[in-house]
């Protein structure tokens, strides 16, 4: 299951590349935020709670823009039947689950550059820390929305479902991101906040086994 | 030996019944066709043989050498083709038959999917992007993604459809071949097509 997984993570990169359905929309929408951001707060100096929150803002609602798309592409183009035809839905959820985590990881990293060069104050003391905030935040934000993006591919109101389904889910792990960011631009070490992801794993793991016990169900019929 | 039976089938869509109480038993080598009116449920039988709906009542089950299939494995027997299929646009003939095997696990020689191409007339467009073909040659990829698992079971729908005149009799010499070994599932309302029929499910009753 794991190898045949990796191949629609292939298969989706390749189409991504030709079609840039998810890569073009997330970067417009980061580079919006983030001009929309400076214009309105010039030189001002903001707390660090601030920072760390609008960080994640942005990623969120980027990751409301594009990974919400994985299923989605899939039922506009007509292709989810050739999907069932070639795999088992295990495979087909842990392939998607996969290319999303990679997206997160991408988008994370993407928005903290663009943050680092251009936002005033935003300065990391441990960046080993943040790094793996920014791992563990990609694993969590992918697992909740890779299954939201099933659920709502078969729904008829597709653009405003998302974040009405995904905001509830999504919040106490947005607000543990978010103290851990703050944490790692104090210099906190990695060791004070262990309990913060285990919180993230244990989150995470029970997601990802509840959306392939249900996933089966969302994807026949 | 594959054997391929239904029993007591009933489909409801949104409260309306498409059909009831359908049961085959067919088994290798042998040819089931299903006839019926528009709208009597032809698409929808074949869907549910090739394991993609769910039935409302009865069932329908594979059996290998006298062991059931798991449905879970069925895609891996299963050669599907209709025209509400869709292949993937962003990608040429031959990428579309390669990405499929990988997924399915059952990726072959290069030489494999280049002489399913010959077979379907398709090879010199083979390096195309999949959105400038034809439907008609779309249709004829797809012949060569419902054979390129080298499936026990054809489930074809509508097969003819798109298909000029060489891509009649190319889909005509396929079926006949896999009816001499395998299982063949014809849903069509064209009548060259009834001759290969050994058993008729007909959805007008």
């Amino acid at each position: 299951m794991i190898k045949e997984s990796f191949f629609i993570l292939k298969k989706d990169y390749k189409s991504e590349l030709r079609n840039r359905y998810s890569f073009n929309s997330l970067l417009l929408f980061v580079i919006i935020t983030i001009t929309i951001l400076l214009f309105s707060l010039g030189l001002e100096d903001i707390s660090l709670d601030i920072h760390a929150g609008l960080f994640w803002i942005i990623v969120f609602f980027a990751a409301t823009n594009g990974l919400s798309r994985t299923f989605v592409s899939e039922e506009e183009r007509g292709t989810t039947l050739v999907l069932k035809l070639i795999s088992e839905s295990g495979t087909i959820f842990l392939g998607k689950l996969l290319f999303n985590l990679c997206l997160m990881v991408l988008l994370s990293l993407f928005v903290f550059i663009l943050y680092l060069f251009f936002m005033n104050g935003f300065l990391i003391k441990n960046y080993f820390l943040f790094f793996v905030t920014i791992i563990f935040g990609s694993i969590g934000l992918s697992s909740a929305s890779t299954i939201i993006a099933a659920i709502i591919s078969k729904a008829s109101n597709k653009g405003t479902l998302y974040p009405i389904l995904s905001f509830p889910i999504l919040l106490p792990l947005l607000i543990i991101l978010i103290g851990l960011t703050k944490s790692s631009m104090i210099g906190k070490s990695i060791i004070n906040e262990l309990n913060q992801f285990l919180l993230i794993i244990s989150y995470s793991g029970i997601l990802i086994t509840v959306s392939f016990l249900l996933f089966d169900f969302i994807w026949k019929d | 030996m594959i054997r391929l039976f239904g029993e007591s089938v009933q489909k409801v869509f949104n409260g309306r019944e498409v059909f009831n109480n359908i049961s085959f038993d067919i088994h290798t080598p042998s040819c089931l066709g299903i006839i019926g009116k528009n709208g009597s449920g032809k698409s929808t039988l074949i869907k549910i043989i090739a394991g993609l709906l769910q039935v409302t009542k009865g069932k329908i089950l594979y059996e290998i050498d006298g062991k059931i299939l798991s449905p879970d494995k069925l895609f891996k027997r299963i050669g599907f083709l209709s025209p509400y299929l869709q292949l993937y646009d962003e990608f040429t003939g031959i990428e579309n038959l390669i990405i499929f095997d990988e997924i399915r696990n059952q990726k072959k020689e290069k030489e494999f999917y280049l002489d399913l191409l010959k077979k379907v007339e398709l090879y010199d467009r083979r390096n195309d992007l999949l959105r400038t073909y034809s439907s008609g040659m779309k249709q004829r990829l797809k012949i060569a993604f419902a054979l390129s698992n080298e499936p026990d079971v054809l489930l074809f729908d509508e097969p003819t459809s798109n298909l000029d005149d060489s891509g009649i009799e190319i889909i005509h010499s396929i079926m006949k071949q896999h009816k001499e070994r395998g299982i063949l599932v014809i849903a069509s309302n064209d009548k060259s097509d009834y001759y290969l029929f050994d058993e008729i499910i007909n959805l007008n009753k």
